[in-house]
């Protein structure tokens, strides 16, 4: 990305909503930063975001990006199964939101 | 120097071109920087291969990574900067002739 | 008439979150503890431990020097855990300013810092820092002498970088606390300059 042609830098932060720290606080375990099983690695994670479709930097925000990457990078290491997931997520969509 | 690392063939001070080459993969040889000339300012080590590890393989052996220093107006036509402002980039050993 | 409660639907993504941490506790891989305590963790690495280092770099001219050569034993010896951290500290003088970018991802001191902010990993700074860091710098207030040169680290690989800004004129004496309050994370990326 460097060197493309770009926009002004608008200084922006936003405080992390929990969901976005949990994101982050997962990837710190499942890489091993703190000891423990490492399940993947930062390189995947990138992979992963980098093989993202191209639109999604303006479809997804950054930590979207991560649980995506996470996700698929669980995926393709067998940890969880498509099918898993599939099913986990309809079954806490029926439990209800927050 | 263990088994599963390469011997590192630059030094500090080495002028180096960065190879000009597009494979597909994950790579951390970044687009802009393909193809230029810089000079070594340090070695800062052996590391996993990164392309190895995206893929979920080992990445050893361990490459040699270096800091290489490039300056600005040889890396973008028409910098604007100053001619002394230098732009310096961590790149791995295989990347680099 | 629908009632209004405190009902909010997740959105795909955090469906996901939710989904794919409860199956990694279901399969015994992490723990909801082990989550909680890695956000509170993160949460407790901010810019105040870099100022901290910063401080005692210009007070302790033996400090620096060691945080020149290894910054991450540095900030081990006082006291700061920083794991998985390689930390590479550049010094900032009257002929060099120093500015850290990461253009392949968001690469930052992250165990010594904390998370980076959003401008940091934008697409904007990213493409931009490294071809034209002076129109960057300009965008955030900071206007370099014609005697500084720019020197910008594009954070590639396993290295991380913390940039040591120069000591403001008129310190003089200041108690290292007061020293550290002036240190921004903005300086320590290097788009801004401490103010006293």
């Amino acid at each position: 990305m460097g060197g493309l042609p770009a926009g002004k830098v608008e200084a922006t932060e936003h405080d992390y909503a929990q969901w976005e720290r949990r994101v982050d606080a997962l990837m710190v375990l499942l890489s091993g930063v703190r000891g423990g099983t490492r399940l993947m690695t930062v390189d995947e994670l990138r992979k992963n975001i980098e093989t993202l479709p191209p639109d999604a930097y303006e479809r997804m925000s950054y930590y979207e990006r991560w649980v995506t990457s996470i996700t698929q990078t669980m995926i393709q290491r067998g940890v969880i199964t498509t099918e898993e997931l599939g099913r986990k997520m309809e079954e806490i969509e029926k439990r209800g939101g927050k | 120097m263990a088994a599963s690392e390469m011997s590192a063939r630059f030094r500090p001070g080495d002028r180096v071109r960065v190879r000009k080459a597009y494979p597909l993969g994950h790579i951390r040889t970044p687009f802009y920087i393909r193809g230029h000339s810089g000079v070594v300012e340090r070695l800062c080590g052996s590391f996993g291969n990164p392309e190895e590890l995206a893929q979920m393989r080992s990445g050893e052996p361990k490459q040699p990574l270096y800091r290489v220093r490039f300056l600005q107006k040889d890396v973008w036509p028409g910098y604007r900067g100053d001619a002394r402002d230098v732009l310096e980039v961590e790149i791995f050993q295989h990347w680099l002739e | 008439m629908k009632e209004e409660g405190s009902y909010q639907p997740y959105s795909y993504f955090q469906l996901m979150e939710v989904s794919l941490r409860e199956l990694l506790v279901d399969k015994g891989i992490v723990t909801e503890a082990q989550v909680e305590a890695t956000v509170e963790d993160m949460r407790s690495r901010s810019p105040e431990r870099g100022a901290k280092v910063v401080a005692r770099a210009w007070v302790d001219g033996s400090f620096k020097q060691k945080l020149l050569e290894n910054g991450t034993r540095a900030c081990e010896e006082l006291g700061l855990d920083v794991p998985a951290l390689r930390l590479v500290v550049v010094e900032n003088t009257a002929s060099v300013h120093n500015m850290i970018v990461c253009t392949l991802c968001s690469c930052y001191p992250r165990m010594l810092l904390g998370i980076p902010p959003d401008w940091y990993k934008s697409r904007n700074y990213r493409s931009r820092a490294v071809r034209e860091p002076r129109a960057v710098l300009a965008e955030f207030g900071l206007q370099l002498g014609e005697e500084t040169a720019i020197r910008v680290h594009d954070s590639t690989a396993d290295m991380r970088y913390l940039v040591l800004p120069m000591r403001p004129a008129g310190t003089e004496g200041w108690a290292e606390e007061r020293l550290a309050s002036i240190v921004t994370r903005d300086c320590m990326i290097g788009v801004a300059v401490p103010r006293k």
